[in-house]
């Protein structure tokens, strides 16, 4: 069989150094393949997260080549062999040991994004009715694997550093998500505007190429949000008749 | 010696996915303190794979489906073997558990007039499967999930349970490790729920994922706990079988729930040249028949492919092994044909089944809309598991409860496909509600020091070994070749006597197996610490599998290719006896109470 080498970035905590390792290669494979076979046989305690190898999961995001990917999705015969296979870990979270980033913060932010509130029910026996048109932008949404590749990818996060005041690109498509929830009462666009950094989003799209379910992030999700805060807080009508309202308080 | 750090819970759920979840979530409802444990981050779990539905008796699609048929359909599937009080809180309470995922933001497909949709599945009788395209799963575990951080559960990512922790004979606690650092974790609880899922690590060709070891199956064992049932092992019928890389992945029943047929290479559509008699009734005579059924036809039959999962995955490695087979070893499955039927049939099935169309093309370069795939039989899902009570999901040992696919009992000899889903959502409840009661009426208890000292030492002896022993992952390839081989789907007494003589030479390698490196996120060193539980459970089918000397169900014997009536009242339990082996005992089903027994006469 023939052989290709896969230079791996291997440390701990941000130390660390390419090595390369070369491994037979056969039809069919993926790079989480190679890097399985390396594991096996050359490098026991080499740290990588995977679970599903089937693209469900999202766990098993790295850089291959320079570009963000799933290692479980992406084909070698995609890939030029006649030179080494670059992988290292994703550079927006903090290492931990070779392949492995720690991805905590993530989760760390879903819990301060307002939850999903539906209306009543419809129905005396307690369900709703929704049409199938009016549910599939939001299933759309829905079908991300929380790979985080689109806030790996994200330069507000992986150059400007940014995670105290923005959200991400994948938290964006959440919030949208439930924004556009046929069902949903809650209101999250102050939150967007004050807490969770929307304006920084300059639409450049990056996140929507590097997404592995092909979620069209930033023109079905980010760019209605955006509008829909624009139109609460910087509408020049709106912002009139907010002036001329009476407000509650007084 | 090292040193670990105590968490202290009221409930301590091991096992994120959706059993796991939905039981962490009921608990913290009954205001106790829950700490959930998962293996890998959360929302990753093997729940995430499943890609057909989650049954449930709504009876959105066909009026004349109810509790009393769902029932009658899974007991049939299991060969009433099934623990039938489970069988009935299931399809009791399926419905209601779905229509709460709707209050916590699921977003399900519709029907036309704006319900739940269901659609058709392998055993059962009318359209009942609500879903989500073919990405259910996913839905699920993401509904359950983000419901369930903003109820003040305690989440422990990337952590494993090693031992469970007694006191006396109630289990009060959980030692373990987490991943990323190597750090030893204590969990003292009153009550412990298991929910780690499967078994499908011990064979080499599965869809489950590295982290289904059998770890709740094996906890339990350990502990003291009876395992029921373990010779029953769903080898789902379609699996991709090529390129090489992605053999075992799943392809969901849903593909022929949606029309898809199953052909030789012949192109004879060969299901229907073997109809078991408990479905002839049920089954298409031709297959115009067949066609109207998946199209919603209340009058036409199901078509053979949707036959039970035990029956269509025999029926491809026969076609397989007279020689029938496709160029890599399976059969062909094919969607695309549906073009004959419908007009713009490429955009439908794109529609219908997203992420087979994305996998196949992705990984197979095969396009499902215009070419048959090629599938065979891939390890997927456990029947067998801890015996639990049916109303409360406490195990034989007390404070140890169980909920999924590590408890046994709903499915009997085989499962129907989306009555997994179901399971989780009644039972991971159910567990939860009944360990947070039980932590109500019990205190702390007292561990040992012993017990954790006991646990360290066993934990850090791959490490010590220094590189000098068993590679852990060569070990592991090993035995799920072995596995495949000797215990697989078709079994004889003497392959199975064998792989048991086999794995006590496992148990004795797995003793020296060594992990080079450091703690610190160590794959090596993890999976010498799964081993264990892999071995008890290979060791808990083979044995199970030996001792009931007939074919039902997913267990197939060609030493005893026929049922055996003599052998249909009972469960095959499996316990460690005081000197440490493994126990095969036989235990008596209970007689069918009569409201049950006239509904299963009634549905014939």
């Amino acid at each position: 069989m023939p052989k290709a080498t896969f230079r791996i970035w291997r440390g701990e905590r941000g130390d660390g150094a390419w090595v390369d390792f070369e491994t037979e290669v056969s039809e069919g494979m993926v790079v989480l393949d190679a890097v399985h076979d390396i594991q096996a046989e050359q490098a026991a305690d080499l740290a990588v997260r995977w679970n599903c190898k089937a693209g469900k999961c999202g766990s098993c995001s790295a850089e291959i080549n320079g570009m963000p990917r799933l290692m479980c999705m992406t084909r070698l015969d995609t890939l030029p062999l006649d030179e080494p296979v670059t992988i290292e870990p994703m550079k927006a979270f903090p290492h931990v040991r070779d392949l492995v980033t720690d991805v905590s913060w993530n989760y760390e932010v879903k819990k301060r994004i307002k939850p999903f509130k539906p209306r009543p029910p419809d129905a005396a026996d307690g369900t709703w009715r929704m049409a199938q048109e009016d549910v599939e932008r939001v299933q759309e949404f829905r079908k991300c694997i929380e790979c985080f590749l689109c806030q790996d990818v994200c330069h507000v996060l992986r150059d400007h550093h940014k995670h105290d005041s923005f959200i991400g690109p994948r938290f964006l498509v959440h919030t949208a998500g439930l924004e556009m929830h046929p069902l949903d009462t809650e209101d999250r666009l102050a939150d967007l505007k004050e807490k969770q950094g929307i304006g920084y989003c300059n639409i450049t799209k990056c996140c929507t190429k590097v997404c592995p379910e092909h979620i069209t992030i930033t023109d079905n999700a980010i760019i209605p949000l955006k509008e829909r805060v624009v139109d609460e807080f910087y509408d020049p009508i709106a912002k009139l008749f907010r002036i001329f309202r009476p407000k509650k308080t007084e | 010696m090292d040193r670990y750090t105590t968490h202290e819970h009221d409930v301590l759920v091991i096992g994120a996915g959706g059993a796991g979840l939905r039981a962490a979530i009921e608990a913290s409802a009954a205001d106790v303190n829950v700490g959930l444990v998962c293996k890998s981050l959360l929302g990753k779990a093997h729940t995430v794979m499943a890609e057909g539905g989650v049954a449930a008796a709504l009876a959105n699609v066909d009026d004349r489906d109810n509790w009393r048929v769902h029932f009658s359909d899974t007991m049939r599937g299991g060969q009433y073997l099934n623990n039938w009080r489970m069988a009935e809180l299931h399809a009791r309470e399926a419905p209601d558990r779905v229509r709460e995922l709707e209050a916590w933001g699921a977003v399900m497909d519709r029907t036309k007039d704006g319900k739940i949709l269901q659609r058709n599945f392998g055993g059962h009788k009318y359209p009942r499967l609500a879903h989500v395209g073919d990405r259910t799963g996913l839905e699920m575990i993401r509904t359950l999930q983000d419901h369930g951080i903003h109820r003040g559960i305690t989440v422990h990512m990337e952590a494993t349970v090693f031992r469970l922790l007694k006191d006396g004979d109630r289990v009060v606690g959980a030692f373990g490790y987490d991943r990323e650092h190597g750090r030893f974790l204590l969990y003292r609880a009153k009550a412990v729920v298991l929910a780690t899922g499967g078994i499908g690590r011990a064979y080499s060709v599965t869809s489950n994922s590295w982290e289904y070891t059998g770890d709740g199956h094996g906890l339990a064992y350990d502990a003291g706990a009876d395992l029921v049932d373990m010779e029953f092992v769903q080898f789902h019928p379609t699996g991709m079988v090529w390129p090489p890389s992605v053999r075992g992945i799943l392809v969901t029943e849903g593909v022929r729930g949606e029309g898809g047929i199953l052909k030789n290479k012949d192109g004879r559509r060969f299901m229907f040249d073997d109809i078991p008699d408990l479905y002839k009734d049920q089954t298409a005579d031709t297959p115009e028949e067949g066609w109207r059924y998946v199209t919603g036809d209340k009058d036409a039959r199901r078509p053979p492919e949707l036959l039970t999962r035990d029956h269509v995955a025999r029926c491809i490695v026969r076609e397989v092994k007279a020689g029938r087979g496709s160029p890599h070893g399976g059969v062909f499955l094919d969607i695309a044909w549906i073009r004959e039927k419908i007009r713009d049939s490429e955009a439908h099935i794109r529609k219908k089944l997203p992420s087979m169309y994305h996998q196949f093309k992705e990984l197979a370069g095969v396009d499902i809309t215009t070419q048959p795939m090629e599938v065979g039989p891939t390890t997927h899902y456990v029947m067998g598991g801890i015996r639990v009570d049916g109303d409360t999901q406490m195990s034989t040992v007390p404070g140890l409860f169980a909920a999924g696919e590590c408890a046994a009992g709903l499915h009997g000899a085989n499962r129907l496909g989306g009555n997994s889903l179901s399971d989780l959502l009644v039972f991971g409840k159910r567990a939860g509600e009944h360990a947070a009661a039980w932590a109500k009426d019990h205190d702390a208890g007292t561990v040992g020091e012993d017990q954790a000292t006991d646990a360290m030492r066993a934990c850090l002896a791959p490490l010590e070994r220094d590189g000098n022993g068993e590679n852990p992952h060569a070990l592991q390839r090993h035995l799920q070749t072995m596995m495949q081989d000797h215990v697989g789907i078709v079994r004889n007494e003497r392959d199975m006597t064998h792989a048991v003589e086999q794995l006590a030479d496992f148990r004795a390698r797995a003793a020296v197996v060594a992990a080079p490196g450091s703690r610190q996120y160590n794959g090596g060193w993890h999976t010498c610490l799964d081993l264990p539980n892999l071995l008890t459970v290979s060791e808990a089918v083979a044995r199970s599998a030996l001792d009931r000397t007939e074919s039902r169900g997913a267990h197939f014997r060609e030493d005893h290719p026929a049922k055996d009536p003599s052998l249909a009242g009972h469960n095959t339990v499996v316990r460690r006896a005081s000197d440490g082996t493994m126990e095969v005992s036989r235990l008596p089903i209970p007689a069918l109470r009569e409201d049950l027994k006239a509904i299963i006469a009634e549905m014939g």
